[in-house]
Order: structure tokens, then sequence, then C-alpha cells
């Protein structure tokens, strides 16, 4: 087992990114995760141990124009109390009114939650359907160096993202939604809280002129990643949502659900449980996002 | 495991501590083991349960996954804190009335979080006091007179202003 023989709480990113740029550094937040993970052994610390939340310009909701920005020490809850983010992004306070306890939801951050990649966490489906990006920066030729990776191109499998091993997370970056966009976050398990989701499903998209455009579905739970549901998508862009086509419409979304979800079997449901509550999932979405 | 150690400093009931730690603790067995302060309970230990709940910087957090080193600079508040000089603190005091304990042993979670509950809203309802308290499981009371003090504490709240 791994010595831990460097502990670091840096206050500047440059100085965070160079202690990892051997990529021997063990990184933590809130902890949440990594607490439980190497208590149980299923992840081990490396030799280096880096806390990120004290560095700074990494916290906080930001909106210039066009853009938001959430840095990535921000905590649940201030996702889930941030007036700013209820206004323009209200699929993703949905989904931290859903994310384990309060006293969880006090100390993770939504940085963690994406890198600590489960197909079941709960920020990914509504940042999925906002189409957001994860900024990831390094320490390379004596400077700090960043790019920018689409979510639905940042998960791999379980626990396992594109991210190097030098490289933080820094920033989760989407738009500003169009106006009339409208997005439904929806999550199973036994009970509301601290519940690892059985399935989860968001769904968002532009309702103007009688009609669904900028389609974009997003499931947990349902694969080895979160991911775009993109044959719902497709059934579901431009359609009309007057009533004598709704039906069908839903019925056709519903029909091909199947070809995005590929849900196991496993401690917390069925495979054939997750793939009929991903279908009451998307037509309960559905038909709320058209009552809106 | 082996790991190396460091120096923190933080407030601890308003007082300032200043210990040396191993990295990998959690803030529950500093408390509890190095500190002597064992108000704040082990039950879990993963975070489900609730019981060692305590406040750091007035958000309420489980001791049991917060990183004792993350305590440094910070404002750490556990049940013993919550005592007044005059006495329990009106929460406290509530469950006593209530009888809202039975083994005792989720108590001091349960209580951290309804008093950051009522803090953080004095019209807190019942309702949002159950979603408040998902984070808080006890296995023999039930929650009815849980709920019943903080309802209480509300209400007092409201008639005087400044309990």
């Amino acid at each position: 087992m791994q010595e831990i023989t460097t502990y670091l709480a840096p206050r500047r990113l440059d100085e965070a990114l160079q202690a990892m740029a051997d990529g021997a550094a063990t990184v933590f937040c809130g902890g949440t995760d990594l607490a439980p993970q190497t208590e149980s052994g299923v992840r081990q610390y490396t030799a280096k141990l880096l806390n990120i939340r004290r560095i700074e310009g990494l916290a906080g909701i930001e909106v210039r124009g066009d853009k938001v920005r959430i840095g990535a020490v921000t905590t649940i809850s201030e996702i889930r109390c941030s007036p700013v983010l209820a206004e323009i992004a209200p699929v993703l306070v949905e989904a931290a009114e859903h994310f384990a306890s309060e006293q969880i939801r006090n100390a993770a951050s939504v940085g963690g939650n994406l890198c600590n990649a489960s197909p079941a966490g709960d920020m990914s489906p509504p940042l999925l359907v906002l189409d957001a990006s994860v900024e990831l920066a390094c320490w390379r030729d004596g400077a700090v160096q960043t790019r920018q990776v689409p979510l639905d191109q940042f998960f791999v499998s379980p626990g396992k993202t594109v991210k190097l091993p030098q490289e933080l997370l820094t920033a989760i970056l989407f738009d500003r939604p169009a106006a009339g966009f409208v997005g439904r976050f929806r999550k199973s398990g036994p009970r509301p809280a601290l519940e690892i989701s059985t399935v989860s499903v968001a769904l968002g998209a532009r309702v103007a002129d009688d009609r669904l455009s900028d389609v974009r579905v997003a499931m947990g739970s349902v694969a080895p990643t979160p991911l775009r549901a993109r044959h719902v998508e497709a059934a579901l862009e431009g359609k009309p949502l007057d009533a004598a086509t709704w039906a069908a419409t839903i019925a056709a979304a519903v029909a091909v659900t199947a070809e995005d979800a590929k849900p196991i079997d496993d401690v917390r449901a069925s495979a054939w449980y997750r793939g009929h509550l991903v279908r009451v999932f998307v037509e309960e979405v559905l038909n709320e996002v058209r009552g809106n | 495991m082996k790991s190396v150690e460091t120096e923190i400093r933080f407030k601890l009931n308003g007082r300032e501590v200043c210990l040396k730690v191993p990295v990998t603790m959690k803030t529950l067995a500093m408390l509890r083991d190095k500190l002597g302060m064992t108000g704040t309970k082990y039950a879990c230990g993963e975070g489900e349960c609730g019981a060692c709940t305590v406040k750091i910087d007035g958000k309420t957090v489980n001791s049991c996954l917060m990183y004792a080193v993350d305590c440094d600079g910070r404002e750490v508040v556990t049940i013993e804190g919550l005592r007044t000089p005059e006495g329990l603190n009106p929460m406290q005091q509530a469950f006593v009335d209530h009888g809202a304990v039975q083994c005792g042993f989720c108590m001091p979670g349960m209580i951290m979080q309804a008093d950051s509950l009522v803090e953080n809203n004095p019209n807190l309802t019942r309702e949002e006091a159950q979603r408040g308290l998902e984070g808080n499981l006890c296995r023999c009371t039930g929650y009815t007179k849980v709920l019943d003090a903080v309802d209480a504490v509300v209400e007092a709240k409201k008639c005087c202003g400044r309990c």
C-alpha cells in the first residue's frame, strides 16, 4: 500500500497544476467520494494528496453575456440555491435538489461529481442536456494550459474519463439556453434521499411556435457512462406539440429508448425494470415539457 | 496505512485549537479520538446516516467523510458547542421535551441538522423539515416526535422572535 508523503492545499491554480505535473497526485475537494472509496479499498491513494478546495478562482457561478461558467469546487448546495441558475438552467437546480442529502450537498463539488464518472452521477444528465463542456487545465511548457472537452465525450467507462492524471477539471461551461428552452430531470430510487439513481433522465428542448427543437435527452444508470440519447432526440426533433399528433410523438420516442439505453442487471434493479423506467420517464418529462 | 501528518489550526466550538493529524484522518476520528469530543457519533461511516453531522463554517456536513486537514482555518461546531451558558439550546430542549429520543445514538447529528435547518429558515414547514432531515437516519423512534420537536422550535421562534 502506498505511503502518502506529501499533503498540499494550495491557493493558486498554477501551484496545484505543478504539483500534478508528474501525474501522481490524488485530488480531492469535498472528499465525499474519495473517503468511502479509499476506506473500502476500491481506490488507492497515491504519494501526494492534493486538496483543491482553497484554490482561488475555482469556486462560484459566473454568467457573462451568454456564457455560463461553474467553477469546479462549487458545491451542490451552491448550485441548488443559486438564483441565477434557477432562472437560466432550472434543470440543473432540480437535479441538485435530488442530490444525496443536505450534508453531502454542502460538501460535494460539481467537478468531483463529474470526475467520479459514475454512470449514476446526478449532475451529468442535466449538464448533458445543457450541452456543457468541461475545462481541463494542466501545467505544460512553464505555463497553465487549458482545453475544453464536450461533456458527452468526457466519460469513458465507470470511474474513467478522458482527463489525464496531470489535468485538473477547473470549470463547467455552457451557453445560456435559448429563450423558450425547457428542461426537466427525473431520477428513481427506493426513496428520495441519498439514492444512487436506478435510472435518471433529463430532457431539454426549445418549445416555440408549437414545436420542439434543439431537443436533448440524457440518461444515467443505463450504460457504462451517462449518455446523450441520440435516437430519442432524433425521434423528437421538430415535432409539433398539437394534441392530434402528440401521442404518436411520445410513442415514437418511447419506442426507440432501447436503442440508447442498454442497462444491466445489478443490485439496484434489473435491466428489464430500468428499461421500463426509462420509457415511463421519457413520457413523463415530455408531457411536462409540453405542459410548460 | 502510513501517511504523513500535518499541523492544522481551526476554531472548535469557539475555541482555537492546533494539532497534528494524519492527512487521511477524517474529521470524525479527529474529534473523537484526538480531541475527546465524543458527542459526535460514528455509525455508518459512509455518509448515509448523518449521526456524525457537524457544522463547518455554518453548514452541516458528514464528519465521517470530511478530511480532518480540511478543517484548517475553518469554524467547526459540534453538538457540545450548541449548549449556551444558560443551558441546552432550544432545539436540544425541544428534543427532550417531545421525547424525540429513544436509544439516542442518532440524536447529536439529528439535532445539529435540525438546528441548522431552523437557523437558515425561520419559517421552516414540516415538509421542509422532513426533506432537510433526509440525511439523518433513526432506527428506533420513527420520526414523528423529531418533527414535532422541530415544529415546536419554529413556533416558539415565531412568537418571541429571539429564542
